[in-house]
Formats: structure tokens, sequence, C-alpha cells
């Protein structure tokens, strides 16, 4: 009897973990198969089969494209959401922290976060031309506006307890910003960080598409531009594992810097 | 207080009009790139008489309005559906993860080849972004359900359906209008997002015709028109939003996972 | 050592005046453990408050050993009713109870380890100090509250209802450890709560505070050993009759009744109140304690 028990604990995680990946890859695994077979003897130039786009992709995806094109675009996406973050994060953090400031700037802020972040790069190429530095003040400008206005939020809304609770043991200035308010806002301020994050890759692609000699929009738009359907496919599913990979490494990393988040949040759920 | 906050918030606007007029007249920056607001308020005026910003305007508006009506109407059947049918949730949960952050402008090159400038060409953009926007929001309202409430009702032996209309939905409610607001958001900035780079009719393609004629003050006008019609849509959305969220109970923060 | 003279708080805000505090005057001896009482809503979290220094009086003043309070001084520890509010939740316990001592200066990095763990050892959490706070009972989270303000060495400790939050055993133990580390530690005490079985179980001297705007309406000696136990203080009959006094006078307070004139100044003394109620009480300091 005692040694049956463990067998069946074993043997019915195995079964929940079997069952999980079921339900994780049964259906893009369906999905996948049935772009492949339908698309199989496809004329339809538009639609070309599966099989001809995995084969031309990797053909297109050299190692001098990824070097060439790939990574400037994932390193302005990386400058300008990084300019956005630290841009946002501070002038957030002042907004939140007075109100009058807060309501001196707040129909301004209303405005600006409301123009649709594309409209941007006609804007910004007058002034910074073509290069990267037009790219990285695009993705930044439009990114900025997600951090700030939850920087804002997250700032505001600091505990009063624990506000009251560091003052009354002299936690003031520097201190009280770096060991209440900003751990505090964090998770308004990720939440902000990924908003960013969709808004950037989208600038990230159009403003190569606008104009540019290299990277992901350039590259998928020359190809749809000279009729390489196959190639301009890949190109699309390439910036669709971006997105994904992405959000994966963002989710990790927001993960792990509010675990303590999480935590909370479901003790809190469970007593309640 | 809030006399004083809006005195405040006046004056910032103020302000920052009056450095946007005093700025470039200083020669801080060169006029050409950006010009003094009074110039920008003049070509706007220009705009508003002529009766092609109206087409353009309409435009926009008719391909906002269009796809988020479709992305909505099937965002909320998509997601009643998989919450409904047993197992479909778990199912379609990691092609859901997979499919969502794929950034919606990859589909440019698609759209121009398939249907060019035309307006469906703005629809698959504004479609797919904010699909995902009002689903994933029916989807947490939904796992959100009082398990109590729906156990009650499937106590009294209520049906399907009479569940979804009298228990999931209205629990739902705040989240689906959240969603609402949201994708109507992002549906402004893909139905521009196309105009300006596919050349579709609309505002987008308007400032695109006004940058490449080095139309300066035109362009300028125009992003104003289309931050104050973002700003409208926004203030809309919020109304909307409350009005929904009035006669519910629980106030609850933004879900955002 | 913690003297309150002529302390008034009115809080104005859209047009309305609450006045929380009228005017309240007493003093807490150093190695005192004082506890303040009053009904619920009396404004003995505005009084606090303005004690700790985080809200300024309107009149009055709060001298602390001499020196005037016009801000959180550094002698003095705060212990909040929220604590899981007043625990930060991105920090582990340790780093909670080290953050205040981060502030002072000349605490080397060895000395705060430690104070932190001398601190986390007396309320009983040596283990903890690697947890999140959240992953405690609340009964643990007060004690780590606790904690940080021993930590911090204060000359006086504030503490607003810290036990109304948490179940009745958790609460018996914490009584039991504040009365401990205040022998131990002989430092001043001030225990705010709306607990009279608390407030005479715990005290030397119980302030029974008048409804709002508050006045002090009684000051009260406890003559209760100095050793005091769960069970067996709580039964004697010299527990009861403090009990039934601090209740009467907080029902009179409740109503409204004029405190007994001199109250504040005579401090020692618990006079006979015969407005309690209509049935007079007679309650002397100089009765023997009853054993």
């Amino acid at each position: 009897m005692k040694g049956s028990a463990p067998d069946r604990t074993g043997s019915s995680a195995w079964r929940r973990l079997l069952r999980q990946l079921v339900l994780v890859f049964a259906l893009p695994v369906v999905l996948v198969a049935v772009w492949w077979v339908t698309s199989a003897g496809s004329q339809d130039v538009y639609w070309p089969p599966l099989r001809t786009i995995v084969e031309a992709f990797w053909e297109v995806w050299t190692a001098e494209r990824w070097t060439g094109d790939v990574l400037p675009s994932v390193l302005r996406l990386a400058a300008g959401v990084a300019l956005a973050a630290v841009v946002g994060v501070a002038l957030g953090t002042v907004i939140g922290s007075y109100r009058r400031v807060r309501a001196v700037c707040e129909p301004v802020l209303e405005f600006l976060r409301a123009v649709p972040p594309p409209v941007l790069v006609p804007v910004i190429m007058l002034f910074a031309g073509i290069g990267d530095t037009m790219k990285i003040v695009v993705i930044a400008s439009g990114c900025v506006w997600p951090i700030l206005l939850n920087t804002v939020e997250g700032v505001r809304a600091v505990d009063s307890v624990m506000s009251e609770t560091a003052r009354s043991y002299g936690i003031t200035g520097v201190a009280r910003l770096r060991r209440l308010v900003l751990p505090s806002a964090s998770p308004q301020i990720f939440a902000g960080l990924r908003q960013a994050l969709s808004i950037g890759i989208i600038l990230m692609v159009i403003s190569e598409m606008f104009a540019a000699s290299n990277g992901l929009g350039f590259t998928i738009v020359q190809f749809q531009r000279s009729f390489a359907i196959p190639d301009m496919w890949t190109g699309i599913l390439l910036l669709g594992l971006l997105g994904f990979a992405l959000s994966v490494l963002f989710r990790l990393a927001e993960r792990r810097v509010l675990a303590w988040y999480h935590g909370l949040r479901d003790a809190t759920r469970g007593s309640s | 207080m809030r006399g004083e906050n809006a005195a405040l918030g006046a004056a910032g606007l103020a302000g920052f009009l009056v450095l946007g007029e005093v700025i470039p007249r200083l020669g801080l920056v060169k006029q050409e790139y950006f010009p003094p607001v009074s110039r920008i308020a003049e070509a706007l005026g220009v705009e508003v008489g002529d009766p092609a910003f109206w087409t353009a305007l309409g435009d926009t508006l008719t391909g906002w309005a269009l796809g988020l009506t479709i992305a909505v109407v099937a965002g909320i059947v998509v997601g009643v559906l998989l919450s409904v049918v047993p197992y479909l949730r778990e199912a379609t949960a990691s092609t859901i993860e997979f499919l969502r952050p794929i950034p919606s402008v990859a589909l440019i090159p698609l759209a121009v080849l398939l249907y060019g400038t035309e307006l469906r060409s703005v629809l698959l953009l504004v479609v797919y972004a904010a699909f995902w926007q009002v689903l994933l929001q029916v989807l947490y309202g939904v796992r959100d359900v009082d398990p109590v409430a729906e156990e009650t009702a499937r106590s009294y032996g209520l049906g399907t359906w009479a569940r979804v209309r009298h228990v999931m939905w209205p629990s739902a409610l705040p989240y689906v209008m959240t969603g609402v607001r949201l994708a109507a958001a992002v549906a402004l900035i893909l139905a521009i997002t196309a105009e300006l780079v596919i050349g579709a009719p609309g505002l987008g393609a308007r400032i695109a015709v006004a940058q490449t004629s080095q139309a300066v003050p035109e362009m300028y006008a125009l992003v104003v028109v289309t931050g104050l019609l973002g700003l409208l849509i926004n203030i809309g959305a919020r109304t909307v939003e409350r009005h929904a969220l009035a006669w519910h109970q629980s106030v609850r923060g933004e879900v955002t996972v | 050592m913690l003297d309150v003279r002529g302390l008034r708080k009115v809080y104005e805000g859209s047009g309305r005046r609450t006045e929380a505090v009228r005017d309240l005057t007493f003093t807490v001896e150093a190695g005192e453990l004082v506890c303040l009482v009053g009904p619920s809503g009396c404004g003995k979290t505005t009084l606090l408050k303005c004690m700790s220094g985080l809200l300024a009086p309107t009149s009055g003043e709060v001298t602390l050993g001499g020196r005037k309070v016009d801000g959180p001084p550094p002698g003095m520890a705060f212990v909040f009713q929220e604590y899981g509010r007043s625990l930060f939740p991105w920090m582990r316990v340790g780093a909670n109870v080290e953050l205040p001592l981060k502030q002072k200066k000349g605490l080397g990095a060895a000395r705060r380890k430690e104070l932190v763990a001398d601190a986390l050892e007396s309320v009983g959490l040596a283990d903890a100090a690697g947890a999140y706070p959240w992953q405690l009972s609340g009964g643990m989270q007060q004690r780590v509250a606790i904690a940080r303000a021993l930590a911090y060495e204060p000359d006086v400790l504030l503490m607003d209802e810290p036990f109304a939050a948490v179940d009745a055993q958790t609460r018996a133990d914490l009584e039991d450890l504040v009365r401990r580390l205040w022998q131990e530690r002989s430092m001043t005490v001030l225990f705010v709560t709306h607990d009279i079985d608390e407030a005479v179980y715990l005290g030397e001297r119980v302030i029974v505070l008048s409804k709002s705007p508050t006045v002090v309406q009684e000051q009260l000696k406890v003559d209760l050993p100095r050793e005091r136990d769960q069970l067996t203080t709580r039964v004697t009959p010299r527990f009861a009759e403090l009990r039934t006094h601090v209740y009467e006078q907080i029902q009179a307070a409740k109503r409204g009744a004029v405190a007994a004139p001199g109250a504040g100044e005579e401090a020692e003394v618990a006079k006979a109140v015969g407005t309690a109620g209509g049935v007079p009480v007679d309650v002397r300091k100089d009765m023997p304690p009853l054993r």
C-alpha cells in the first residue's frame, strides 16, 4: 500500500505533464499542418506553398543578413526603448511626485500621448535625417508616453502607510526614491514598458520602411517591391518570431524583477 | 482644488503653445523644421477650409470605425466561444500567446500585394491589431467570473446560453469595455500607419504628401489633427467605459498581464 | 521624557473644518509603558502622528527629551496598525529590518547585521530573515515590524493599535512580547489601543481619551504586579475593577460627559468618578494590590 502511493502520484504527474504538452503543441501543430497541406500545390503567386517559404527562409536569412539587417534593427529598437525608459521614468517620477507639476502637465501629456506615434516619422526625419539617429529618436518618442504615464500613476499610488513608515525612519530624498518610490511603482513601470515594446517594434519596422538602407522593415519592403513573394513571407515570419521572442524575453525579465509582486498578489488572492 | 487644477492645466497648455511659438522665432530650432505655432495654426485654418481634408478625415474615420467594429465583434465572439467550449481555452492558449505579439506592421507588404491602397489594406492591419486587445480582455473578464455565481446558475439549471447572458457577460463587461478602449486607440494608430506607409487615402496619406512636397506647416497641422482625433477617441472611450462600469460594484485595476 | 502640551489639531479641507484633537496635555516618563485608550474615532491616530512628527499640530507642542518635535525625530520608532502596508513587499524580512539602519550615520555593515539578527531573535523570528513579508502570517508580519523598530534602538516606541488586525490568540502572544521587550530593553513605550482589556493588561498607566475633539478624560495608574500573565492577571479582581473603571470612563467619554477636573495634572491619582453611568466607582491608587 505504502509503496503504491508515490507511484500513483508519479504517474499522475507524468500524465499532467503529457496533457500540458498536448494542449500547448496540438493546435499549433495542426495549424501548421493545415497550412502546409492546403498550400502545397498553390499556384497563387501571393500564397506560395509553406514548403517553398521554409526552403526560402534558410537561403534568405544568411549570417550576412542577420548581422546586416536583423541586428541593426534590434539594436535600434533596444536603444530607442532604453532611451524612452530613462526619460519616461525620470520625468514620470518628477511629474508623479508633485501634484502641481502634474496638474500643469496633464493636458499637454494627454494630447501628446494621443498623437499616433507613426506620424512622428516624417516629423523627426526633418530634424534627424534618415540615419540611425532618426530611427532611435522615432522609437524613443513613440515609446516614452506609455512609460511616462504609467510611471506617473505608479509614483502617485505609493501607499500612504509605507510613505509614513519611510518618513518616520528618516528615509528621505534619494533613499526614499530608491527604496520606496521606484520599487513600489515598478509593476506599473513594467506595464508601461510592455506597451512601449510593442509600439517600439511597430516604429522600428515603419521607420525602416520609410527611409533606410538596411534593417528588417527595409528588407521586407524590398522583397515586396521586387515581387520576391516567398522571400517576403520569410520576412513576415521572421518579424513574427522576433515579436514573439521579445515578448518571451520581456516576460522572463519581468517575472524575475517583479517576483515579489507576483508572490504578493498570489498571497493576497489566496487569503481573500 | 478642481478649479486650481484646471487653471494649472490651462497654464501648462498656454506655456506649451508659447514655447512652440517662441523657440522657433528665437532661432533655437530652424523654422523650416519646426514652424512657430502661429504658422501651424494658419496652416490648420487652410486645411479646415479644404474639402479634400474633410474627405481624408472621413476616410480615416471609416477605416478606424469599420476595423474597430469588426475587431470588437470578432474578439467578443471568439472570446466567449473559447470560454464556453470545454478545453478550447487551454488548447488555444499557446497559439494566442504566439500570434498576439506578432507586430501587425509585418502584414504591411502582404496588404500592399493583396489589396493595394484599398480600404481593405487598412482594415487588415486595424483588425489584426485591435482584435487581440478585445480578445484578451474578454478572456480575463470571463476568468474573473465569480465561481459561486457560476455554480449557482448551474444549480438552477440555467443552460449555456442563459449562463453566458446572465452570469458571464455582466461580470466580464467591464473588462470588455477596457478592451474596447485599448482597441480604439490601437485601431487609430494602425489606420494612420496604413495610410502613411501604404498610401491608402486618409489623413496619414495626406501627411505623407505634405512631407514629400516639403509643406512643413501643413504637415504639423495634420499631425495636430491626428493628435486631437486620438484625444477625442480616448476621452470618448473612457466616458463610455465609465458608464459601463458605473453599475458595477467592484472597482478593479486594469489587467496588465 | 515625552511631553505633550496643549496639543490641538484641526483639519481643514474643501471648506470644512474638523477639530480632531482639542487640547491634550500629558507626559510619558522615561522607561514607562503607557497605554492610550479611547472610543473609536477619537483622534488617537491623529495624536500619535503629531507626536511622531508625521503631522504638524495646529497649536501646542510635543517635546522629546526636551527637544521640540517638528519632524520624525531620530530617537523614535513607529509601529503601524497596517503591518501589511508598513513593510515593503519587495524586500525580504532582513532587508526590511535593516533599511532604517542604513539611514543612521556611523553604523557599519557588521553592526547593522548584528542589530538585525538580534532584533529578529528578540521577536522569535530568527529564521525568517530570508522570507518575504507576504509569505508570513499577519502576526509574524507585525513581529517583523516590531523587530524593525527594535533594531532602530529608539528611546521611544510609538505603537498605533498594532494588534487590531490580528486574531485573538496571536494578539495575546504579541501583548506578552511587548511586555517582555519593554522590560528587557527598558524602552519608553506609548501604546495606543481601543481595547480596554489590552490597555489595562499592558500598561503601567492608562490615559483615557474623550471622543473627538479629543481631550484627556482621565489618567489612571495600573497597580497590577510587574510580572503579568494572560491567564492569572486577567482573572484578578483588581484587573476586573480597573477594566470596569476604564470601561465606564469610555462610556462617559462617548456620551461626552465632562472629564474630571484636573485630569492630566494629577496623573498619578485615579479618582473616584461618579459620573460613570450614575454608579460610583472607587478606584484609588493607594488600594493594596490584590494577589
